[in-house]
């Protein structure tokens, strides 16, 4: 547990967290009135993002400045490896809390309300029988269609894996030295990222277009939604932190044996990655 | 200096003890301090449940905070005693760890029995649908085309009012009375289908031993066997609203026989009635709900 | 073994006025700006209180509309759960743990300054609600759907309020994780941690696991309501009760969020006016890990009237009733360290004894509630609210009073004034019982939480009730006149302030100086 020489670095003050409380404030009280549809929202939100936007590039900016000054010992270096890896595991509570929602209607709710013990529930719905997929015993009479696991979502579990790898390959051609070949598979890594996105997005098009699903389409198109949604921006969070991470490798950034914003990165890719393997098997297949 | 304090402290006690029976006039109602025992046996099942763990854990009590205030009594510095330097024994700790184990275990049995008796809602004699509406509630007489709205009585709904001036003391049963009771058989087991119309509300008689949730959507299933012909009152018991303190509950059990000429008696007709009735009350009670 | 005092190394002109603590990333500032935050918060939440109160001092309407009361109801225990007790304890875990472990600050200062300003404008957001048309969230703490859902133009702005709020508990356990992993003096391992580190620990491990499933519950409130999901609805396939499950998945181990640090607090004051080692130190550290893993799995001993299958129904009391034995183990190391110790009496003592015998008794009516058929009438009665009050205020409250009271000589460089304690301790003792113990009989005999208005057969008991809130109230205002004459002056405080205080936060001067070990401590 010792110090590195210099002792922990402790930044003296900082403008960026009050401003970051203010934009996210702007940001949350924006959406907030512009749900109630109050006038005054869109103009709130879009000051909230601007300024919540700033202060990540801004805070962001000078970590990398202080890293790039070798300001931060092996020490720091571990709070922050800690820092994150707390953060993921609240990230995964958060979808746990929605795949708690899927497991909960699959294997009670819906039982309950189409027969099963306690039986009387059924009488209210006048005797409808459910299975999973299901929009629910208030929309029989809606048709839609349930998202299958073939073609796209399978072609996008494929690309994460794929992306997953290209990053691991990546790593050990920084961690070895190989400048080239760590910004080719980079690239890599973010193209497929971005490729998801694209068929992630056709793929809800389709859903709305073609399907007659949507996210009001009773607890199937809720969990559908909410679940991949919440996947979805989660990967366009961790493409634009790949993107980030490539150009500075592009710029340099990182040695071989210290790349922490690299790794950071990579966790929470691989992160998305595995969240991923639970929707393809959990809202797709079964 | 701290001992003065400290008798000051008791002296503080006494003085708010004594306010405190100055201010309560009526101390007949104080009387009112203890589970009912109700009038089912699963009622007075629970009811014993409840004092046998009332029992124990004052008995554990006595027993902890009588060493602790041992303790605070011997091993005070003022008198001059040595602080000992022992810190841990895991003897001791394991025993204290068994025991309470082992009471638990022999409290679980008899409530996991009462629980499963609770839950057995077969071989029912008959049926009675119980909806919550915001804020009063429906019964409906599974088979026999019988079902009503019961609401708080016109009395108590003027004296509730912000600033009525009505003394709630002068009103017969103030909040606890309704406008129809559910009228039910002695010594019959009855069970009830319980469901809500609007949000989640809780159909609650205390002298029944229990309450059940309404939640919108499904159904939820209760019984009961009252034992003696009375007047039994409850209300609802989850927060559905503004008006949730002002959807009491009122059940009347009655022999079979007078029961039976009581279901004939409301046979067709009187539906109709309670649905119009309901209307204009709950324009009444929309005006109120508009904030 | 000397610690270091001297400024920092690297520093930048330290600017000054209100901008310091705006941008501040030092653990003490911080710290302290909780710990306010925190009183104010309580005197807001106690005043919506007190409303209540007012309210319920007789049988009829006098005072407020049944929805205003609902809506204090609600926001009084946001308030107090949110704004007054979470932040009492991150100050606390703030100022102590650096201290406590041997550590310059907190791992992630920046962060650490932005955990705490999300905190003054998440209440902004959350208290402004009141003012808005429709009035405030008045559904409870627990946020029922449906009834949530009939919130006026008050919802969103809830819901975000607790988002951020949520945040900001996220970012400030993620530090005060990082700070206990990584920042402790060499030669400080896990098993020589004070209690009180430990018990933060385990506390911010389980805030990190909740406070997400408690985002997600409500994300899925919002959008129910405005994006047509229908998460809680049976229309569409959903349950309101699935909402109850995922708020009390959160909600359980809340609870414990709001107990755990007063447990180390506890654990530290005993010993130090004992003049004897804490008895039982290892099994401590296991006890709170036990009731830590335990209360993930007892999340339905608040639903037992839903209408749950009867099996689930007994695996969520049996898991329960378990919770006694870990705890039981604290109260029995408690007294056991007590005895054959050399007591002496001083306000932090006194709070601390308090809190053993008032919080055991909450902890008893807490196994009561336990037994599920015993709960069918318990369950929502003043039962349940005299419950958690033994074990939020004579439990939660009373153990920061007695951390605020041990501590204020290591924050302020002072002595407190020890006869306005003891008033404030006696007072507060009498009238917190006058005020919560009547509520066991009105619950028993059949009177339901949330209403606004009762059957004259529980008048006597409310207003003995009524007269002990505005006591215990009042009782509250000796405390803050207290603090003030505390910072402002009065005997000076030696570095370390008590006979038998042990612990690396006694080695430095009083108050502490801004920056504290600069180089670690080395603990043998
Ligand atoms: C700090 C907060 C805190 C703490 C520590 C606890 C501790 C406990 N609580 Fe409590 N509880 C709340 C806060 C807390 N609770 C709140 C806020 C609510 C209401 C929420 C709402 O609805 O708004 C609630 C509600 C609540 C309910 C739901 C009631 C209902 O709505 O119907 C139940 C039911 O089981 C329960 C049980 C328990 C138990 C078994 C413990 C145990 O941890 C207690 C263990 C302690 C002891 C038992 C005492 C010491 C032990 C011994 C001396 C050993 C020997 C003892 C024996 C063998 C008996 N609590
Ligand atoms: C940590 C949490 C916490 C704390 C500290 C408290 C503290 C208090 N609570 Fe608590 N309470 C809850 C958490 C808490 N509560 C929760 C979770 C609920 C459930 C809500 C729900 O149902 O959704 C609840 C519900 C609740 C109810 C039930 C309401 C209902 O069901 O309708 C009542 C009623 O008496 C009550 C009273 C009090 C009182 C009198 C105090 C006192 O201890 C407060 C003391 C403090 C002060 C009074 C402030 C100090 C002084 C001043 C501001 C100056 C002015 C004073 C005077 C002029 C005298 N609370
Ligand atoms: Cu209906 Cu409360
Ligand atoms: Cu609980």
């Amino acid at each position: 547990m010792a110090q590195a020489e210099g002792g922990y670095y402790v930044p003296h003050g900082s403008n960026w967290p009050i401003i970051g409380s203010v934009g996210l404030t702007a940001l949350v009280v924006g959406i907030a009135l512009y749900l109630e549809g109050i006038g005054a929202g869109p103009y709130v939100l879009a000051a909230g993002v601007l300024i919540t936007a700033w202060m990540v590039v801004g805070w962001f900016g000078d970590v990398v400045r202080e890293g790039v000054k070798g300001l931060y010992s092996d020490q720091v270096d571990r709070s922050l490896r800690w820092g994150m890896i707390w953060f993921i595991f609240s990230e995964i509570m958060f979808f746990a809390a929605f795949f708690g929602a899927l497991f909960y209607a699959r294997a009670l709710s819906v039982p309950w309300l189409s027969g099963e013990d306690p039986a009387t529930s059924r009488l209210l719905w006048d005797s409808m029988v459910l299975s999973w997929p299901t929009a629910g015993p208030g929309m029989a009479d809606l048709e839609w269609k349930p998202m299958g696991p073939w073609p796209l979502p399978t072609i996008n579990t494929l690309i994460l894996l794929t992306s997953g790898m290209t990053l691991t390959i990546a790593h050990h051609a920084l961690k070895e030295g190989h400048r080239g070949k760590l910004i080719a598979y980079m690239w890599a890594t973010v193209a497929l990222g971005t490729i998801f996105i694209a068929f992630q997005s056709y793929e809800y098009y389709h859903a709305y277009v073609d399907l007659n699903l949507r996210l009001d389409t009773g607890i199937y198109g809720s969990t559908f939604f909410m679940l991949t949604g919440f996947h979805g921006m989660h990967v366009l969070i961790g493409t634009i932190m790949l993107l980030v991470i490539t150009l500075r490798c592009m710029k340099g950034h990182f040695r071989p044996e210290s790349h922490f914003g690299f790794e950071a990165t990579a966790w929470y890719w691989h992160f998305v990655d595995v969240v991923w393997l639970g929707l393809y098997i959990f809202v797709y297949i079964l | 200096m701290r001992k003065m304090t400290a008798r000051r402290g008791l002296g503080l006690a006494g003085l708010i003890v004594g306010l405190m029976s100055v201010v309560s006039p009526a101390a007949a109602d104080l009387g009112l301090i203890n589970m009912t025992r109700g009038v089912t046996e699963s009622s007075r099942q629970i009811y014993d449940l409840h004092m046998t763990i009332f029992l124990i854990t004052v008995v554990i009590g006595v027993l902890v905070f009588g060493a602790m205030f041992y303790s605070i009594y011997r091993h005070r510095k003022s008198r001059g005693v040595k602080p000992a330097k022992f810190h841990h024994s895991t003897a001791v700790e394991i025993v204290w760890t068994v025991i309470p184990l082992g009471i638990l275990v022999a409290m679980a049995v008899p409530a996991t029995q009462t629980l499963i008796e609770l839950d057995d809602t077969s071989d029912a004699e008959m049926t009675v649908k119980v909806t919550g509406y915001q804020w009063f509630w429906g019964y409906e007489y599974m088979d026999e085309d019988v079902q009503f709205l019961s609401r708080l009585d016109v009395d108590s709904d003027r004296a509730r009012q912000l600033g009525s001036g009505v003394q709630p003391a002068s009103v017969d049963n103030y909040l606890q009375n309704v406008d129809k009771r559910l009228v039910v058989p002695v010594d019959t087991k009855i069970r009830f289908q319980i469901t809500a119309a609007d949000v989640i509300h809780s159909w609650w008689v205390p002298d029944l031993g229990w309450k059940k949730d309404a939640i919108p959507g499904f159904v939820n299933e209760a019984w009961t066997r009252i034992d003696e012909p009375g007047i039994y009152r409850g209300r609802c018991a989850e927060l559905c609203g503004r008006d949730h303190g002002f959807m009491p509950i009122v059940v009347e059990a009655v022999e079979k026989d007078e029961f039976e000429e009581w279901l004939a008696g409301q046979r067709g007709g009187d539906a109709a009635a309670a649905t119009a009735s309901s209307n204009e009350q709950s324009e009444v009670s929309d005006q109120l709900a508009s904030r | 073994m000397t610690a270091t005092t001297q400024d920092h190394a690297h520093h930048e002109a330290e600017p000054t006025g209100l901008k310091r603590w705006l941008v501040t990333t030092n653990h003490k500032d911080i710290g302290s700006m909780y710990l306010l935050f925190s009183l104010a918060m309580f005197l807001v939440g106690g005043a919506m209180a007190l409303v209540i109160r007012a309210e319920l001092f007789q049988p009829g309407l006098q005072v407020v509309d049944p929805y205003f009361f609902n809506q204090m109801t609600t926001m009084h225990a946001l308030v107090m759960i949110f704004g007054a007790v979470m932040p009492a304890f991150t100050g606390l875990a703030n100022w102590m743990i650096p201290l406590m472990v041997g550590a310059p600050d907190m791992a992630l200062p920046r962060m650490n300054n932005w955990s705490f300003w999300l905190l003054p404008f998440g209440f902004a957001i959350l208290l402004s609600t009141l003012f808005m048309p429709g009035g405030g969230p008045a559904g409870g703490w627990t946020m029922y759907p449906p009834l949530m859902l009939q919130t006026g133009t008050a919802f969103p702005f809830v819901i975000f309020a607790i988002h951020v709020l949520g945040i900001s508990s996220i970012m400030g356990s993620i530090n005060v994780i990082a700070t206990i992993l990584n920042m402790r003096a060499p030669g400080m391992t896990l098993m020589k941690m004070p209690l009180f580190v430990w018990t933060w620990l385990i506390t911010a491990y389980l805030m990190i696991a909740v406070m997400p499933v408690l985002a997600g519950a409500i994300t899925m409130l919002l959008t129910d309501q405005y994006f047509g999901t229908t998460f809680f609805s049976a229309a569409g396939g959903g349950d309101p009760v699935l909402y109850q499950h995922i708020f009390w998945f959160f909600g359980h181990p809340e609870v414990y969020i709001l107990i755990l640090p007063a447990f180390g607090i506890i654990s530290t004051i005993i010993p130090t006016f004992a003049r004897k080692p804490l008895f039982g130190y290892s099994s401590m550290v296991y006890a709170t890990a036990s009731i830590a893993f335990l209360s993930f799995i007892v999340w339905a001993h608040h639903m037992f009237t839903v209408g749950m299958p009867v099996a689930g129904v007994l695996f969520f009391m049996y898991a329960t009733m378990l919770i006694a034995v870990p705890t039981g183990v604290k109260v029995f190391n408690w007294v056991a360290t007590m005895w054959r110790g050399a007591m002496t009496f001083e306000t932090p003592m006194l709070f601390a004894l308090a809190f053993v015998f008032l919080f055991t008794i909450g902890g008893f009516s807490g196994l009561m509630l336990a037994i599920a058929p015993a709960d069918f009438q318990y369950h929502d009665t003043y039962f349940v609210v005299a419950h958690f009050h033994y074990v939020l205020v004579t439990g939660a409250v009373f153990a920061i009073l007695a951390a605020a009271y041990y501590w204020l000589p290591k924050w302020t460089g002072h002595m407190y004034n020890e006869r306005l304690g003891q008033w404030h301790f006696w007072l507060s003792v009498i009238f917190v019982n006058v005020l919560f113990f009547p509520q066991h009989f009105l619950g028993l005999a059949g009177m339901p939480r949330r209403i606004p208005d009762y059957s004259v057969q529980f008048a006597d008991w409310n207003m003995i009730s009524s007269i002990g809130g505005f006591g215990f109230g009042f009782a509250q205002l000796i405390f803050v006149y207290l603090l003030w004459q505390c910072i402002r002056g009065g005997q000076k405080a030696e570095a370390r302030a008590w006979e038998g205080a042990e612990g690396l936060e006694w080695e430095v001067p009083s108050p502490a100086p801004h920056h504290t070990f600069d180089t670690p401590p080395v603990i043998r």
